[in-house]
């Protein structure tokens, strides 16, 4: 979707102000927030694409204002109530439904640590064969999905150079919606910055983005 | 800017002197619910952020670059396949399943960004800091990385090129920054030392012992 996270070559939306003494979290509640999200998604009701998709939906203006672990806080908020793990009456009120269920969680304090270490691989076997090979020129699609996707606005309409293959990988478009997962060919694409900027440019440089092939055509 | 402005963004050095945010109401009502009703276990929620603040950040990241510029050998797999490489030193996992590794070099350098969202290297840098994650630096490091450099300090030859590294999919990338002069007789865990966060994301340069 075209939505306001999708901001690469906007501008007008400040300057980076990097702290050089900020705290790992600013207060108690988003280190709260981080945990309760992995915890949360460790029933598997979602998939990241899905709660990053989930997070795409925060109206833009809102999206804008809040900050990051508020966003995330927003976002598992509504894959609760989505997923059915949690209803928007026990959201409101904060308690259990009378007579729900108590259940016992997936991630326990010991799986925390071989679960974090394992992770999410999105790297599958597939029997599509890449339509693209190394060095091959192609040109990002001049698409405009409504749902989920990974292709940024920047790079639509624009042509570049396939530097490396990644295989095929879970194709997000389809996996952030309970499509299923199907894997296909996931390159790794160099646009010039002459391409994508023009002669805003400033230098010599390169943007590298990795896309799925159903992102790309020949150019 | 006014403390006023920002009635959500309290600063840690307030922290004790104001009641509780709005923010920090809700995440511990929602913790409570989701207690209660068996869906998450508290013991498992101290445990990830005991992972984050403790056992998971830019020093093993900061391993991984100091063994490269002191062993040919490793920094030669670590371009060829980083995620094993990573690996060899116990490191990898969630948001680091598939790594790659960008060198710098005189002639090229490399700065990592997610325009989309906050996609970042997890088991070698641990969560990104709140600039990586905010709108000025995602919109503009794709169209203006050296103007975004500058705001860091860092000011390339006119020649060199600026390689940015947009993380749209499950692919993290580790910036392999350029060793400094005068370290040739240093061990790893000294090299370590100077490497900072920034300088793996590519919005610094490691600099040497004396400078």
């Amino acid at each position: 979707m075209n939505g306001v996270h999708d901001m690469g070559g906007m501008h007008g939306l400040g300057p980076v102000a990097p702290d050089p003494n900020e705290p790992l979290f600013h207060e108690p509640w988003e280190a709260r927030a981080l945990a309760l999200t992995l915890a949360a998604g460790a029933w598997g009701r979602w998939t990241l694409d899905g709660s990053r998709h989930q997070r795409e939906l925060i109206p833009g203006p809102d999206y804008l204002r809040m900050s990051y672990y508020e966003k995330w806080i927003t976002g598992l908020e509504a894959l609760l109530v989505r997923s059915g793990l949690v209803t928007a009456e026990e959201l409101t009120s904060g308690r259990p439904a009378p007579g729900a269920a108590k259940t016992a969680p997936p991630l326990t304090a010991e799986r925390v640590a071989p679960s974090l270490a394992g992770g999410g691989p999105t790297d599958r076997i597939s029997d599509r064969r890449p339509r693209f090979a190394l060095g091959d020129a192609v040109r990002a699609r001049n698409i405009h999905p409504v749902g989920h996707t990974r292709l940024p606005r920047y790079a639509r309409g624009h042509r570049g150079v396939v530097s490396a293959y990644h295989g095929a990988h879970v194709f997000p478009d389809a996996n952030a919606h309970g499509l299923g997962e199907r894997p296909q060919p996931l390159y790794q694409v160099r646009f010039d910055a002459a391409e994508l900027w023009g002669p805003s440019a400033n230098g010599p440089g390169a943007v590298f983005i990795d896309l799925w092939e159903d992102y790309l055509e020949p150019a | 800017m006014a403390h006023d402005d920002h009635p959500h963004h309290h600063h840690d050095h307030d922290r004790g002197q104001e009641p509780p945010s709005d923010m920090a109401l809700r995440v511990k009502a929602l913790e409570s619910l989701l207690v209660e009703k068996g869906l998450v276990d508290p013991a498992a929620l101290d445990a990830i952020i005991e992972t984050y603040e403790h056992k998971v950040g830019p020093r093993n990241g900061a391993r991984v670059v100091a063994k490269a510029w002191n062993d040919p050998a490793y920094k030669a797999r670590l371009l060829a396949d980083a995620t094993a490489a990573i690996a060899e030193l116990g490191y990898g996992g969630r948001q680091g399943e598939h790594m790659v590794v960008v060198e710098n070099t005189p002639g090229v350098h490399n700065m990592v960004v997610c325009t989309l969202c906050s996609c970042y290297p997890w088991p070698v840098l641990g969560l990104p800091p709140v600039w990586y994650k905010s709108s000025p630096y995602r919109s503009r490091a794709v169209i203006d990385p050296r103007g975004v450099l500058a705001e860091f300090g860092v000011a390339l030859p006119e020649d060199v090129e600026v390689r940015v590294w947009d993380s749209t999919a499950e692919i993290r990338y580790l910036v392999l920054p350029m060793r400094p002069e005068g370290t040739e007789g240093l061990d790893e865990e000294a090299l370590a030392g100077l490497v900072s966060r920034d300088s793996m994301i590519g919005t610094a340069i490691v600099t040497g012992p004396g400078a």
